[in-house]
């Protein structure tokens, strides 16, 4: 293995300081004894104690779990349709200006996007709560679903679906047994994607929860305007603790199955 | 049938399982299969030869129902499919990329077609079983296609369209994707396959040696059109056209005019200052007609004096020559700067070769050994 070259070294010293110090710096305070943030007073876990018993966080911590998984589920959903349709649907009437509109959400400000769902959900009377943050979550996931899945579906060969309706399939068949096994790790991905934009989501969630329903950020967000409790901390730090468990997970997942898959070709070239 | 010989195309008492009847297919302005009729039998190898973007994968999809005729209709079996969609026709496919489902074992590829018929489990069973002996596959059935090689993959392609024993199944560049030395073998295992299950195969194909070998007919396209169909001896020996005489071998093409001069047999004039050519054919020419005789390279003779008794005879000088191993090749320049290839069988070693490059040569060639096609 190359040594990296002074240069190189101090490059990447500071650029991942810049990422990673304010997030450590998180971690260290969410163990402090004391009561106040930014003085340390010796190693503790009783934040953590503090933070399992205060029902307002739980509570936010359960919405924000079903409104993640509701709505990236139903994401998922209409993202791989609205995916399958723009990719395959050959060219039908105004399919580039389909395809430039599911796009759009992508860069829209989401204070647009949270203002005018909550026009319409003002507008079509609907009671401000769970549901509302569910189809709101929706809206703005589906394109990154379909963006991801349509990804995967432009490199997928065509002729596996036409070969599953030559051989008998339904065109409803050939999606579900051919089609949706083949492109499922991006589906997966898409879906994951959906669910974490639902986790971190504050803009969106603000404008479309009511005060039955009060999302995790939501919570953090006002507790801190209150001040800073080594309990937020502590809450955070689990949050980057669930987020670094998935990601490592889903790469080494990832990683092993391509090396295998990679044996499995160097196997089958050497039986040639 | 009148004979051992296997030609239903030529009794016309026999009923052809595929009928293309007057097809046309468009696509927006393009035209892709231009008013063509064609009748394929039961138990044939037929082949559809052409360059690419001559409409031959375009038939094939009409015939798996990929795609539908502009006009005119696609009869199987003396029933029109134009409506019926591609899972409901008796028809399979093997694909040119082999589309086998990455996700599947290859013993569930070859089950794939059995089971959307509901099959009975021990006949599914013993179905795929019976395709995997047959493709020698049986200890590969519990791998993924990634972990088998090419040919390999190519035979599960072969294995899983014919498991539903299809009336017709169509080959789409089945070998496109081998090396040559496994083409040539997988060549004679697809006939052998094809002779033992008794399937009417048709296979589309740009390799014309590929044709040549495992059809009983082959048809020959151009821009949407069929320019001949026929055996493979007849389609190399008698092409109807300079188009098939020039795609399918080597020729050389001589530009001349035709005069009759006795029976069948003409004389062609090509050349200032050089004697007339003669050949017969069947087919008849007028007087001082434009015309193209056909001559294949291993069909003139080349020697160092001109021949006491041929009939056509011209002299040049060697300009190339082509070693191919078991032929050579010799281009020979006539002195008006035509170029005409003569090829022998390199029976001697090649230190013994009798001509080398600049030596003046004879070509002769008899009057049958050319084919005499109009403009």
């Amino acid at each position: 293995m190359n040594r990296l070259s002074w240069f190189n070294a101090v490059s990447l010293t500071l650029g991942f300081a810049f990422l990673y110090i304010p997030m450590i710096i998180l971690i260290i305070f969410s163990f402090n004894e004391s009561k106040l943030v930014t003085v340390w007073a010796g190693f503790s876990t009783k934040w953590y104690g503090e933070l399992v018993q205060n029902e307002a966080f739980l509570d936010a911590a359960w919405v924000t779990i079903r409104v993640a998984v509701f709505s990236s589920t139903l994401a998922t959903i209409l993202g791989t349709a609205a995916a399958y349709v723009l990719v395959r649907g050959g060219r039908f009437f105004g399919r580039t200006l389909f395809s430039g509109m599911i796009y759009a959400p992508l860069v829209m400000p989401e204070v647009i996007t949270g203002l005018s769902l909550l026009l319409l959900f003002i507008g079509i009377g609907l009671d401000r709560g769970i549901l509302t943050i569910v189809l709101a979550h929706t809206t703005f996931s589906m394109c990154f679903v379909s963006v991801v899945v349509s990804s995967r579906l432009v490199t997928f060969d065509q002729s596996l679906e036409e070969a599953a309706l030559d051989l008998g399939c339904s065109p409803a068949q050939a999606f579900r047994l051919v089609t949706l096994p083949i492109i499922a790790p991006a589906v997966i991905s898409g879906w994951l994607l959906a669910f974490t934009l639902s986790l971190d989501d504050l803009v969106i969630a603000s404008f479309t929860s009511g005060p039955s329903a009060t999302t995790l950020p939501i919570k953090i967000f006002s507790a801190v305007r209150l001040g800073v409790s080594p309990e937020i901390n502590a809450l955070s730090t689990l949050m980057i603790a669930v987020v670094t468990v998935g990601v490592i997970t889903a790469s080494l997942v990832t990683k092993r199955a391509m090396m295998r898959q990679k044996q499995d070709e160097m196997a089958a070239a050497r039986a040639e | 049938m009148n004979s051992d010989v296997f030609a239903p195309w030529e009794d016309p008492q026999a009923k052809p399982l595929i009928q293309f009847q007057n097809v046309t297919k468009r696509f927006g302005d393009f035209t892709a299969i231009d008013n063509l009729s064609l009748d394929i039998f039961e138990k044939e190898f037929f082949a559809l030869l052409g360059p690419s973007g001559c409409g031959k994968t375009t038939m094939m999809r009409m015939l798996a129902g990929f795609e539908t005729p502009t006009e005119g209709h696609i009869m199987l079996g003396g029933q029109d499919i134009d409506p019926i969609p591609p899972n409901k026709r008796a028809v399979n496919m093997m694909f040119q990329s082999y589309a086998l489902f990455p996700h599947l074992s290859i013993w569930e590829n070859i089950a794939f077609g059995l089971r959307r018929d509901n099959m009975p489990k021990r006949d599914l069973e013993d179905r795929v079983e019976e395709m995997l002996r047959l493709t020698r596959l049986t200890q590969f059935a519990r791998r993924k296609p990634h972990q088998i090689s090419g040919g390999q993959r190519q035979r599960v392609a072969l294995a899983r369209s014919l498991a539903k024993a299809p009336k017709l199944l169509l080959l789409d560049e089945p070998l496109g994707a081998l090396d040559k030395k496994l083409r040539q073998d997988t060549q004679f295992e697809l006939m052998d396959i094809q002779e033992k299950t008794g399937t009417t195969f048709v296979i589309v194909t740009h390799d014309q040696e590929e044709a040549m070998t495992v059809a009983s007919r082959v048809a020959v396209m151009d821009q949407g059109q069929l320019m001949q169909v026929a055996t493979p001896d007849r389609i190399y020996e008698n092409p109807n056209s300079v188009y098939v005489a020039d795609f399918i071998g080597d020729v050389n093409i001589i530009e001349g005019r035709a005069t009759a001069n006795g029976e069948d047999t003409y004389q062609i004039d090509w050349a200032e200052g050089q004697a007339p050519l003669t050949a017969t054919s069947a087919k008849g020419f007028a007087r001082g007609q434009a015309c193209h005789l056909a001559i294949r390279p291993e069909k003139v003779t080349i020697s160092a004096d001109r021949p006491a008794d041929a009939i056509n005879a011209v002299q040049g000088k060697v300009h190339d020559i082509a070693y191919l191993g078991n032929l050579s090749t010799y281009h020979v320049e006539l002195p008006n700067g035509t170029i005409i290839k003569a090829q022998t069988a390199n029976t001697r070693r090649i230190s013994r070769r009798s001509f080398t490059w600049e030596d003046p040569v004879w070509l002769s060639w008899t009057a049958t050994a050319a084919v005499l096609l109009a403009d």
